[in-house]
C-alpha cells in the first residue's frame, strides 16, 4: 500500500547499509515528508473477526481514546480499529501463546490471567457486556453516547467500577482493550496500526532504521529528527 | 512405545549458552554427542534480519523468541497456605526458547559474583555474627571459591565479547571501574560501550554524592571483534532492541554465533531440535542415569536416547522441572525442610524513577543493552554496613540507563496525566524524548518456604505434571527495597528534575508485569547432600553420571544478573569432566 505518495526507496538506498556490522551512521533527515495535510482520507476498514456492533464499539473507543487533534487524526484514521480486529483474528487472538487447560479459578491479583477466554472470546464477551451496561445506564450502546458519557464509563471501567452481567471481570477485558489500542498506536504499520507512522512521528520514534554507532556520541544531548521508517519502507 | 536409539557418550538437554559450551568441549574432546533443543533453529542470517527484526510487537509485547506456555507452563503461588494457578500467559520472567535459548534475547549484562555470593553464609556469620541471619533463611556456601571459578570467568567474558572497565585489576583499584569488584587477571575484552546522556547524567549526580560509579560490563561488543574461538562480532549499532531481540550485527555475546557453530564443526556432536526431553532415565541401583526419552514435536514420535552421561543445560526452570519429574533427588518439603530438589529457589527484586527534564534529549531509541551506568557500592562494598540499614543480606545496584526503550512499553509520563485523550498525547509527546530512569536490582535470599515442587493438579501438553512455583518477597527483601529506594530517590533529587515519578518499594511478587528472567535454584550447589543437589562440579550427588549447569544451581540470587557465573560454571564443569570425570567416572566430591 502506498502511504502518503512519497518514495522512500531512494532515501533508503542512502541512509541504510544493510546486513551484519554496519558501521555507518544514518544522517538525521529534515522532516520533509510529514504527513501532507491534503493526504487521501484512509479506505473504509474492512473487519475480519468483528461484527457491525462490535465494529461500532472499537471504533467508538478508538476515537475517543485518540482524538483528532494537532497531534494526529482520530483513531479509526490511524487504522487502530482495523488493527484490534486483525489481532483477534490472528493467531494471538486465537490463543496461541495462553495456557487454557481447567481446572478454572479466579486467583489473587498477582496470579494474573485465569480466565477460559481466548483475546477473541474476550472480546466478544466484552463489548456484548459494555454496551448492556450502557444500555442498563443510558439507555444507548456505548457507541451512540455523547463524549462525557462515553469518558465517564471508560473511566468507570478502568477502575473497576462497572459490574457486568454474568460475572465478567470488566477490568480484566479493559487491561486488554487499553493494551491494544496503545499497541495499535504504536506497533509498526505492518499490522494495520500507526496509519502513515502517526504515532511515532507524535513522539519523535525512528522506527526501524537504527544505525548509531557515531550517533551515540554525536547526538547526545542533541534532537535527533528524522523521518520515521517503517517495515513496509525497508521491504 | 519409544523407540531405542544408540548410545552416545553424553547427552545434552537445551542448547543455548551452557549447552554449547559443553557441546563445544566435550566434542572437540572426542566425546560423541548429542544435543536435544526442544525449540527451533536460529541463525543471524535468517532469522534476525533488518526489517523485520526490528519489530516490539512481535519479540517485545508477543514474545517470539520466548518458550510458549500453551505447551508447557508454571503454576505459582505466593505462599504455601494458597492454591496455586497456571501462569496462562507470559509475564514476570521470559525464558528462551529455541538454539541459543535465553542467550539471544538477552541484554548482556555480565557479572562476575565473587566470595560475598559463593562463601555467603560464612561470610555473613563472621562479619555480624551468626544470629543475623535470621532462621528461615536458608543461605548456604557453594562449596566453591572465587579463586578457582576466576580463570572461568574470564574465558567466558573473552568469549561473549564483554565490553567493560576493570576495576580491580589483581589488586590494584583501577579508577573508573568498579572499585568493588573482585580482582581480575586482565581487563576486559573490550573497552566500554559509548555511554549516552543518561549514563552522563547519572554518573555526575552518583559521584558528587560520593558513590562510585562505572560503566555496568555487557556482552556487547564496543568494536568489531574476533573472540579466541574465531567467531567474528560486529560493533554494536546502539540500536536501542536489544533485549527480547536477537541482534542483526552479531554485536550481542551469543551462543549461536559462538561455542554453537563452533561445535557444529565436530563430526562428533549432532544437534536435534524440536526435541522435548520428558525424563531422565535411572538404571535399577538408582545411582546411574542410563539416557533420556524425548517427544519429536514435529511428529509427536517418542524416542529413548540412551547416553554414558546426561547434561542438563536447559533454562534453570526447566532443569529442575526436569529432575523433578524424573525422581532424580528427593523433592523438597517446606515443612520438614527435607529433601533437595525444589530448595532454595530465588528471584530478584527491583525499583525504578523517572525522572523529567524539560529541554534534554535522552534519544531513548539509541542505546546498547548494556548502556547502564551503575554504582555498586551498596552490595560488592562490604564496607556498607548493613546493620545500619534494618539488617539485610544481600543489597542493591543502582543505574542510569536505557534499554530497549520502545514505544508501545516506554512512554513515560508525570504521574497525574490523563491516560487517554488530547491531554495524554501531549504529554506522552512532551516527554518520551525527555525523560529518563534511575533504576535499582536487588538480591534474593534464600528462604525455607520459597520453593519448587510438582502441581498436584495441571498438566502440560506431554500429560506431565507442571511445576509449581511458591515464591515471595520476605522481610530480608522489604528492608533492601525500603533502603534502595531512599537511595535512588535521593539521588533522582540531587539532578534536580522538572518533574519526578520517584521509586516505590515493591511489595509481594506478582506474576505480572515483566520483571527479570533471573529465576535461580532449585538445584542448589553446596557441600553437604542433605541441603543441596549438586556438589560444586554441579554434578548431582544422587547420580553422578548427571550433570545440571545453569542458574539452577546458585544457592541464593545476587544482585547481579546471573550470566557470569552460568558462564563459567559450565567452563568450570567441562573441565572437571574432561580432566577429572573421564579418567574414572565416579561422585567428583
Amino acid at each position: 500500500m502506498k502511504e502518503d505518495g512519497f518514495d522512500r526507496r531512494s532515501f533508503l538506498k542512502g541512509a541504510v547499509v544493510g546486513g551484519a556490522a554496519a558501521v555507518a551512521s544514518s544522517l538525521p533527515k529534515p522532516s520533509e515528508a510529514q504527513p501532507k495535510a491534503d493526504a487521501p482520507p484512509p479506505p473504509p476498514a474492512a473487519y475480519a473477526f468483528l461484527n457491525p456492533e462490535e465494529a461500532a464499539f472499537v471504533e467508538a473507543v478508538v476515537d475517543h481514546m485518540i482524538p483528532a487533534d494537532e497531534h494526529s487524526p482520530k483513531g479509526s484514521d490511524l487504522g487502530l480499529a482495523v488493527f484490534i480486529d486483525r489481532s483477534l483474528a490472528s493467531g494471538w487472538g486465537k490463543g496461541e501463546r495462553l495456557y487454557l487447560q481447567g481446572p478454572w479459578k479466579a486467583g489473587a491479583p498477582n496470579q494474573g490471567y485465569q480466565l477460559p477466554l481466548t483475546p477473541a472470546e474476550l472480546y466478544r464477551a466484552g463489548i456484548a457486556a459494555s454496551n448492556a451496561a450502557c444500555v442498563k445506564a443510558h439507555g444507548k450502546r456505548f457507541d451512540k453516547l455523547g463524549a462525557a458519557e462515553r469518558e465517564a464509563f471508560l473511566m468507570d471501567l478502568r477502575a473497576g467500577k462497572v459490574n457486568f452481567d454474568g460475572g465478567l471481570p470488566s477490568r480484566v477485558f479493559f487491561a486488554a482493550l487499553y493494551q491494544n489500542v496503545m499497541e495499535g498506536m504504536f506497533s509498526d504499520p505492518i499490522y494495520g496500526g500507526n496509519r502513515n507512522k502517526a504515532g511515532w512521528k507524535m513522539i519523535g520514534f525512528p522506527g526501524v532504521i537504527a544505525v548509531h554507532y557515531q550517533n551515540v556520541e554525536k547526538f547526545r544531548d542533541k534532537q535527533y529528527k528524522v523521518d520515521p521508517v517503517s517495515i513496509q519502507d525497508m521491504s | 512405545m519409544a523407540t531405542k536409539l544408540k548410545e552416545v557418550d553424553a547427552v545434552i538437554v537445551g542448547l543455548g549458552w551452557t549447552g554449547g559450551i559443553l557441546a563445544k568441549e566435550l566434542s572437540e574432546a572426542g566425546l560423541k554427542v548429542v544435543a536435544l533443543e526442544r525449540g527451533a533453529p536460529r541463525s543471524t542470517q535468517e532469522d534476525f534480519q533488518v526489517p523485520q527484526v526490528r519489530d516490539e510487537l512481535r519479540y517485545v509485547t508477543r514474545n517470539e523468541l520466548i518458550m510458549n506456555v500453551q505447551r508447557d507452563t508454571l503454576t505459582i503461588r505466593n505462599n504455601p497456605s494458597q492454591e496455586a494457578l497456571p501462569m496462562r500467559r507470559l509475564g514476570s520472567f521470559l525464558p528462551g526458547d529455541g538454539v541459543g535459548g535465553s542467550g539471544v534475547h538477552w541484554s548482556g549484562h555480565t557479572w562476575r559474583w565473587g566470595d560475598d555470593e559463593l562463601k555467603i553464609r560464612g561470610r555473613y556469620e563472621e562479619r555480624y555474627g551468626r544470629k543475623y541471619i535470621p532462621e528461615d533463611m536458608t543461605i548456604q556456601d557453594w562449596g566453591i571459591t572465587y579463586a578457582e571459578l576466576e580463570p572461568y570467568y574470564d574465558k567466558f567474558e573473552y568469549v561473549a565479547a564483554v565490553s567493560g572497565k576493570a576495576g580491580n585489576l589483581q589488586g590494584k583499584i583501577i579508577p573508573g571501574g568498579n572499585p568493588f569488584e573482585a580482582p581480575r587477571r586482565r581487563d576486559y575484552a573490550l573497552p566500554p560501550l559509548t555511554p549516552i546522556l543518561s549514563q552522563e547524567m547519572f554518573r555526575k549526580a552518583a559521584t558528587e554524592l560520593g558513590y562510585h560509579p562505572f560503566p555496568r560490563p555487557s556482552a556487547n561488543a564496543s568494536r568489531a571483534y574476533t573472540n579466541p574461538d574465531g567467531a567474528k562480532f560486529g560493533a554494536c549499532q546502539y540500536c536501542g532492541h536489544c533485549q527480547k531481540f536477537g541482534c542483526e550485527a552479531n554485536a550481542k555475546g551469543s551462543a549461536h554465533i559462538t561455542v554453537i557453530p563452533a561445535a557444529m564443526k565436530s563430526p562428533n556432536f549432532e544437534l536435534r531440535t524440536h526435541t522435548w526431553v520428558t525424563k531422565v532415565l535411572k538404571d535399577s541401583s538408582g545411582k546411574q542415569v542410563t539416557g533420556v526419552t524425548y517427544t519429536n514435536v514435529l511428529s509427536g514420535e517418542e524416542f529413548e536416547q540412551p547416553a554414558q552421561m546426561v547434561l542438563l543445560c536447559a533454562y534453570a526452570l526447566n532443569n529442575v522441572h526436569l529432575m523433578l519429574l524424573s525422581g532424580i533427588g528427593e523433592m523438597y518439603d517446606p515443612k520438614t525442610q527435607k529433601g533437595v530438589v525444589g530448595r532454595n529457589y530465588c528471584y530478584q527484586t527491583g525499583a525504578s524513577a523517572t525522572l523529567f527534564f524539560e529541554g534534554r534529549n535522552f534519544n531513548p531509541f539509541m542505546n546498547a543493552g548494556g548502556s547502564s551506568t551503575t554504582i555498586d557500592d551498596f552490595n560488592a562494598n562490604w564496607e556498607h554496613d548493613r546493620s545500619k540499614h534494618g539488617g539485610y543480606v544481600g543489597g542493591f545496584i543502582v543505574a542510569g540507563s536505557f534499554n530497549t526503550a520502545l514505544p508501545i512499553g516506554y512512554r513515560p509520563v508525570p504521574s497525574g496525566t490523563p491516560p487517554w485523550g488530547t491531554a495524554w498525547k501531549a504529554a506522552t509527546a512532551k516527554w518520551y524524548q525527555t525523560a529518563m530512569q534511575v533504576g535499582m536490582s536487588g538480591s534474593v535470599a534464600a528462604n525455607r518456604y520459597n520453593h519448587l515442587d510438582l502441581d498436584p493438579t495441571y498438566r502440560n501438553a506431554f500429560g506431565l505434571p507442571l511445576m509449581r512455583m511458591t515464591f515471595d518477597y520476605k522481610e530480608n527483601e522489604h528492608k533492601i527495597g525500603r533502603h534502595a529506594v531512599q537511595v535512588i530517590n535521593d539521588i533522582a533529587k540531587s539532578m534536580n528534575p522538572t518533574r519526578l515519578n520517584p521509586a516505590v518499594a515493591r511489595e509481594s511478587w506478582s506474576v505480572v508485569p515483566y520483571q527479570s528472567t533471573h529465576n535461580t535454584g532449585g538445584t542448589s550447589m553446596g557441600t553437604d547432600p542433605r541441603t543441596s543437589a549438586v556438589n560444586k562440579y554441579c554434578q548431582s550427588w544422587e547420580c553422578h553420571n548427571l550433570f545440571t549447569v545453569g542458574a539452577n544451581v546458585f544457592a541464593q540470587n545476587a544482585v547481579y544478573n546471573p550470566t557470569g557465573p552460568v558462564g563459567a560454571l559450565a567452563y568450570w564443569t567441562a573441565d572437571a569432566i574432561k580432566s577429572k570425570y573421564l579418567k574414572n567416572p565416579r561422585a567428583l566430591v
